[in-house]
């Protein structure tokens, strides 16, 4: 049974028809090819899929495209200006080679722009604690956090 | 997935009209352990009744020497509330350390309470406060109210509003989590407060439950020396790949003590 879903993706007002099964990483990747957001583990475990939604971080695979109905999403396309440039949380992990394959970091990054706003002036085990649910396959986590705290500090605004 | 038919309720009263409508429906929370059980056919409802934009249902207050917090209230929203912080530090402990933090922004204490899952945290903190569970029809005593693996007191059609957590001296929380999952491979609740000692066990058997002898020796001095000599019989707990009855049955003497020097501030 197909379903209206009107919701902000991105800063843009979109309205579909979806099935009710849809989950959000699915309507974000396959009906607004925002391929992005990743599905690694799909079963809400590896956090590859994080988006915000309504300013938190969530797991879009284990959370129905309806259940984000008149709501904010904000995805790895949608934290970059529309210049190009990066964001402070991307640049500090090309900055501190936060990645590897790069299959984790759309939602490391999303994960940690979310932990640093309330968080501002995190320490390293504050870190890889609030990175519980991000899994990178690479085990590269040391440069993620490091990254992550450099991110931090750029997203405050001091040198 | 199967399919299924999607409805949002607009109230509370929508919500029980619509599950009392459907064939063989289930109520939407956070779904974190749901729309993950839909996804491995291991839960196939013919409709979901959707609670998330019922604002009733979200909330802390304080009333009295109670401590209410709506059943649609995240994890997160819990772990970072003042009142909770202040009044069961324990209770904003436990609630931190579910799952992950993007499971902790939409997860719900309701649907905790109302999967009771064996190992999940919620219910040790029902039991151990002596909690009461408020739904559109009745309050139900926690310790009546989580009766089995999965099975609650809960009727066909009724819907939880909310917990009512009466405000203790003291308590404290500590789990052995599984490395992996985050889930309890036991978690124990202590509480002191204006109805007793209570010790409350997740994680270690089929469903929550109190260790009276604990409470005994806990009620003659609150202390972890007081646990020393208390053993818990491994007969009735559960055993599995992570861990078997016997070590779980040590681990709750362990985790116990444990729980106790975090009632105590140590």
């Amino acid at each position: 049974m197909a379903v209206s879903l009107s919701l902000t993706v991105n800063g843009k007002p979109v309205t579909a028809s979806v099935e009710a099964r849809t989950l959000l990483v699915d309507f974000l990747r396959e009906h607004l090819n925002l391929t992005g957001t990743h599905v690694g583990c799909d079963t809400a475990q590896c956090g590859a899929c994080t988006v915000h939604l309504d300013g938190k971080a969530v797991k879009a695979c284990n959370l129905l495209a309806l259940q984000a109905q008149g709501s904010k999403v904000v995805t790895i396309e949608g934290v970059s200006p529309a210049d190009g440039t990066l964001h402070p949380m991307q640049a500090a992990f090309r900055e501190h080679h936060g990645l590897q394959c790069g299959f984790c970091t759309p939602g490391m990054v999303m994960s940690a722009i979310d932990f640093v706003g309330v968080n501002a002036v995190p320490t390293e085990t504050q870190v890889r604690e609030a990175l519980d649910g991000n899994l990178c396959r690479c085990t590269g986590y040391h440069n993620i956090v490091q990254s992550v705290i450099a991110g931090a500090k750029a997203m405050r605004g001091t040198p | 997935m199967y399919t299924f038919t999607y409805h949002k309720a607009s109230s509370l009263a929508d919500a029980a009209t619509k599950l009392g409508a459907a064939a063989d429906g289930k109520l939407l929370a956070g779904g974190q352990t749901l729309i993950a059980a839909m996804k491995l056919r291991l839960a196939a409802p013919s409709d979901l009744v959707d609670l998330g934009a019922i604002a009733e249902l979200r909330g802390i207050k304080v009333d009295g020497g109670n401590l209410v917090i709506g059943a649609m209230t995240t994890h997160a929203a819990v772990a970072a509330s003042a009142d909770v912080r202040g009044k069961i530090p324990a209770l904003a402990h436990l609630a931190e350390g579910i799952g992950d933090r993007m499971v902790r922004n939409v997860g719900t204490l309701g649907g905790s309470v109302a999967n009771n899952d064996p190992a999940a945290d919620y219910p040790a903190a029902l039991v151990g406060l002596g909690a009461t569970v408020i739904t559109q029809k009745r309050r139900i005593a926690a310790d009546d109210f989580f009766r089995g693996m999965y099975e609650t007191a809960l009727e066909a059609g009724e819907i939880i509003t909310g917990v009512s957590f009466p405000i203790p001296k003291r308590a404290g929380y500590v789990k052995f989590p599984n490395p992996a999952s985050r889930y309890a491979i036991v978690g124990v609740f202590v509480s002191e407060g204006s109805t007793g000692v209570r010790v409350a066990v997740t994680g270690a058997g089929p469903s929550v439950f109190r260790v009276p002898s604990m409470e005994k020796a806990l009620s003659a001095s609150f202390s972890a020396e007081a646990l020393k000599s208390v053993a818990v019989d491994a007969s009735a707990l559960n055993g599995d790949m992570h861990a078997s009855a016997e070590y779980r049955a040590h681990l709750v003497s362990v985790i116990a003590r444990r729980a106790v020097e975090q009632a105590l501030g140590r």
